[in-house]
C-alpha cells in the first residue's frame, strides 16, 4: 500500500511542477490586432511622454534633449534589490532597434523579452497592459525617431531567489489584472483621466502600497506608500487624504508647486516635467479622476 | 586655587556641553534655511495667487514679492548648511546628504534660483501676463533642486 502511495506523490509532484511550469512559462503577446494600423508617431510622442519612459531610461544625469536618449543606467533600489534601467535606445546592439513591433507590445504589455524571459515588475507593465493597441502602434513608430545610443545595459543587482526570473511568472499570475483598479461614471473626461493615472503614467506603482511579494495593494488603490529609495512616504492621493481642489491639482502637474507654494521633489519632479508637456485636458482629467475616487 | 580649578573644570565642562549639543542638532541653521524657504513660498503665493486669478493683480505687491525673492537669493547658505546637518543624522529637517557630497552642484543649483528671481523681478510690474513664464522658470529651479537633495516628506 505504501510502495504504491509514494509513486502516486510522486506522479502528482510532478504533474504540479509541470503545470507550474506551464503556467509560469513567459508568452508573447498576440501581435496580430497590431497588424496592418497605420501609424503616427506624433500621436506616439504623446503616449511617451504621458508614459514616462525617458524619466527611467534616460541617463541618470540627463537634462533637456538628452533625456531622449534611452541609454539606461539609472538604478532603482527596492525591497528585492536593485534594478538598473536598460538600453532601450533604438540601437538594433545596445538597445531595442533589432525589435519587431510584435517584441515591443510583449515587453510593454506583457512583461516579456523577445528571447521568452519575464522582465521583473519594476518596470510598470502591470499598468502599461492597459494600454490602447493604437497607442502601442503609435509609440513603437515614435520611438524610430530617437536617438540611437550605444551604451551597453548592465544587469541588475538581484540576489536569490529574487534572481530566478521564472519566478516572476507567479507573481504576474498574482498580480497581472486586466480590469481597472476602481469603477468610476464613464465621462470621456473620467475615461481619460483612469487611462492617464492607472495605464500611461502608471500613479499607481508609487502611490499604491505593495503586499510582501511586490504585489500592488487594490483594497488601498493610490492609498499612498513608503518610499521604495529609503526614508519617507509617497502620498496618498485619495480624496480623503488629498485635499487639494481640482485646479489645485491641475497647477502642481503643470508647475510643481503645492497650493502652498512648496515645490514638488524626488521623482515626482520628472512626473510634473512630463505632465506640463501635455494637453491642460489631459492635466484637468487627472484631477477629474482622482476627485472620484471611490 | 582649588575654587579656581573648579571653575575652570565647570566653564570647561559647559563648554564641551554647548558645543557638542550644537553639534547635535543644529536647531538654529535649521530654523534659519527652513524660515528662507517659508519666505520664499510666502512670496512665491502672491505672486502665483495672482498668476491664476485667485487674488487681483497689483503691480507694487507683485514687485514686493519678486524683490523679497531677489533679497532671500542673496543670503549666504553655507554658514546654513553645517556639515551633518542632513537627514540621516536629524529627523527634522529632509535636506540628503548628497548636498554635502555634491556641494558645487548644490551651490550652483541655488544660484539658478537667484537668476530665475531676478528674471521675476524685472518682470513683475509690467502685467499679470508676464508673471506666468517667470513664475514656470522659478519653479523649474525649485524642483530641479528638489528632485536631487531633498528627501520626500513623511
Amino acid at each position: 500500500m505504501q510502495r504504491g502511495l509514494i509513486p502516486g506523490v510522486l506522479v502528482l509532484a510532478v504533474a504540479a511542477a509541470a503545470v507550474g511550469v506551464f503556467v509560469t512559462r513567459a508568452t508573447p503577446i498576440d501581435s496580430s490586432p497590431l497588424a496592418g494600423r497605420d501609424s503616427d508617431p506624433a500621436k506616439g510622442e504623446t503616449v511617451f511622454i504621458a508614459s514616462g519612459c525617458a524619466s527611467c531610461h534616460a541617463a541618470p544625469d540627463a537634462e533637456g534633449d538628452a533625456k531622449l536618449i534611452l541609454a539606461g543606467g539609472q538604478r532603482f533600489p527596492s525591497d528585492f534589490g536593485t534594478f538598473i534601467a536598460p538600453n532601450i535606445s533604438p540601437d538594433p546592439e545596445a538597445g531595442i532597434g533589432a525589435w519587431t513591433l510584435g517584441d515591443f507590445a510583449s515587453a510593454v504589455k506583457k512583461g516579456v523579452s523577445p528571447d521568452g524571459q519575464h522582465y521583473y515588475p519594476a518596470f510598470p507593465y502591470g499598468s502599461y497592459l492597459h494600454m490602447d493597441d493604437q497607442d502601442v502602434v503609435d509609440l513603437w513608430a515614435y520611438w524610430q525617431t530617437l536617438p540611437r545610443d550605444a551604451t551597453p545595459s548592465q544587469p541588475h543587482e538581484v540576489g536569490f531567489p529574487f534572481n530566478i526570473r521564472r519566478s516572476v511568472g507567479v507573481w504576474k499570475l498574482l498580480y497581472l489584472k486586466d480590469d481597472w483598479a476602481v469603477q468610476i461614471a464613464d465621462t470621456p473626461e473620467l475615461e481619460r483621466g483612469q487611462y492617464l493615472v492607472e495605464a500611461l503614467a502608471h500613479c499607481g506603482e508609487c502611490h499604491t502600497p505593495r503586499d510582501a511579494l511586490g504585489g500592488m495593494n487594490r483594497a488601498n488603490w493610490l492609498g499612498g506608500a513608503p518610499n521604495p529609495t529609503g526614508r519617507g512616504m509617497i502620498p496618498s492621493l485619495r480624496p480623503a487624504d488629498l485635499t487639494w481642489g481640482p485646479t489645485e491639482i491641475v497647477y502642481y502637474l503643470e508647475t510643481g508647486f503645492t497650493p502652498d507654494f512648496d515645490s514638488a521633489g524626488g521623482h515626482m519632479v520628472a512626473v510634473i516635467e512630463n505632465f506640463a508637456k501635455l494637453p491642460a485636458s489631459d492635466r484637468e482629467a487627472v484631477a477629474a479622476y482622482l476627485k472620484a475616487l471611490p | 586655587m582649588k575654587k579656581n580649578l573648579a571653575f575652570a573644570i565647570a566653564f570647561t565642562a559647559l563648554g564641551c556641553g554647548t558645543a557638542a549639543m550644537a553639534q547635535d542638532d543644529f536647531s538654529a541653521e535649521l530654523k534659519a534655511r527652513q524660515g528662507q524657504f517659508r519666505i520664499m513660498a510666502i512670496n512665491l503665493g502672491i505672486l502665483g495667487g495672482m498668476a491664476q486669478g485667485k487674488m487681483d493683480y497689483n503691480a507694487d505687491a507683485a514687485q514686493a514679492a519678486a524683490d523679497t525673492l531677489v533679497a532671500v537669493s542673496m543670503i549666504q547658505q553655507g554658514p546654513m548648511w553645517p556639515a551633518g546637518s542632513d537627514n540621516m543624522a536629524l529627523d527634522s529637517t529632509r535636506a540628503q546628504p548628497n548636498i554635502w557630497d555634491a556641494n558645487d552642484d548644490f551651490l550652483s543649483k541655488w544660484s539658478d534660483f537667484g537668476t530665475a528671481a531676478q528674471a521675476i523681478q524685472a518682470a513683475a510690474a509690467g502685467g499679470v501676463e508676464g508673471l506666468g513664464p517667470v513664475m514656470g522658470q522659478v519653479g523649474g529651479t525649485c524642483k530641479a533642486c528638489h528632485d536631487t537633495y531633498r528627501a520626500p516628506a513623511n
